[in-house]
């Protein structure tokens, strides 16, 4: 029998479709984990809600809970619960190791020098465009190593 | 006080048609920044208006492309094709402030009016940098003017008051819900066309 755990480490497996040097898990999107006699309820939150990705995400879970032998149950909750804060510290890490600078929390995103460059740490940075690639990314410079990288908004 | 499901039918279908329209500037706006922030404004208000219909309906493609033009409940406002950037910037403007009025008085009723709230504070940050560039432009203050009235029609009788406030100018008759711009049945068309023509079965 299936146990929570083997989902939740089958689940770090699975890439983010847009941004795939992080899990799911590490995005902190998947809210909760229940098994029950082999069935597996597991509750998505979105990004952003025009996020195109959403039901890639969802296939991409029903195959690993099917892969576990037990039957998935994936469900997509349209509420506050999920925001940037939510993304783990490993997360933020490989983010950062991959030129892509993590969001700055909540609480301090009003506040200047919080945007960080992932590639010399500098926090001399401006902001390029609040839009990026995806409506997730905003553009910035680093004033100290002279190079544009995308961040992650804080939502 | 207008009935609930109408007043999220609304919102849905203003976001939905906002979205539309603002998405016609991908790849032809005045600056690559402006293409990358209408493309990327236009994917959001499209999530919103889906997460609306969601709410309204168990299919929320068919809520929102299977209903004649006439039973679209968007403001005058989002319809309008707007080919000139200091209108199409005055509405992105007054929008995202009707807009925020109007999502704010739901937030204790709708869980999911937070989430777009708190994805809209990019679109303000946008529409407030490019208001406060324009604010001084003549061909800017006349835009916003021709289109206040379509802005009050957006936000629901009560609210008015609160949105004059915070535009800054006196309140005056709105052009309301129900009534259709000349362009909305050709965005209709362009709109429903690929769900029209998409073979029985098609699947996403």
């Amino acid at each position: 029998m299936v146990t929570a755990e083997q989902v939740w480490e089958a689940l770090e497996g699975i890439p983010d479709p847009e941004i795939p040097v992080v899990s799911l898990v590490d995005l902190g999107v998947i809210r909760s984990v229940d098994v029950e006699q082999g069935h597996v309820h597991v509750e998505l939150t979105p990004t952003f809600l025009g996020c195109p990705a959403l039901e890639f995400m969802k296939r991409a879970l029903e195959d690993a809970v099917a892969g576990l032998g037990a039957e998935p149950e994936i469900e997509v909750v349209h509420d506050d619960s999920w925001s940037t804060d939510k993304i783990t510290p490993a997360g933020r890490e490989k983010l950062r190791a991959a030129g892509f600078a993590p969001p700055a929390p909540r609480l301090v995103q009003v506040q200047p020098h919080v945007h960080r460059c992932p590639y010399c740490g500098s926090t001399d940075t401006r902001l390029e465009n609040l839009f990026g690639p995806t409506p997730c990314r905003s553009l910035r410079y680093c004033e100290s190593c002279r190079q544009p990288f995308e961040q992650f908004k804080t939502i | 006080m207008a009935d609930r499901a109408d007043t999220l039918l609304a919102l849905a279908d203003d976001e939905l048609v906002i979205g539309w329209r603002d998405s016609e500037w991908t790849g032809i706006a005045p600056m690559l920044e402006e293409d990358v922030a209408f493309s990327s404004i236009a994917q959001n208000e499209i999530g919103h208006a889906r997460a609306v219909y969601e709410l309204l309906s168990d299919d929320a493609d068919a809520l929102a492309f299977d209903r004649p033009p006439g039973e679209y409940r968007c403001a005058p406002l989002v319809q309008l094709h707007l080919l000139d950037w200091a209108h199409t910037i005055a509405r992105r403007w007054l929008y995202e402030v009707a807009d925020e009025i109007r999502i704010t008085a739901l937030r204790d009723e709708l869980p999911v009016a937070a989430k777009i709230d708190r994805e809209e504070a990019y679109h303000r940050m946008h529409a407030e940098m490019w208001h406060e560039r324009l604010q001084d432009e003549p061909r800017f203050r006349d835009a916003v003017s021709e289109l206040w009235p379509y802005a009050l029609g957006v936000v629901l009788p009560e609210q008015r008051a609160a949105l004059s406030a915070r535009v800054g100018l006196e309140e005056v008759e709105a052009v309301e819900r129900g009534v259709f711009d000349d362009s909305f049945a050709a965005l209709h068309e362009e709109m429903t066309m690929v769900r029209r023509s998409a073979p029985v079965g098609a699947q996403w």
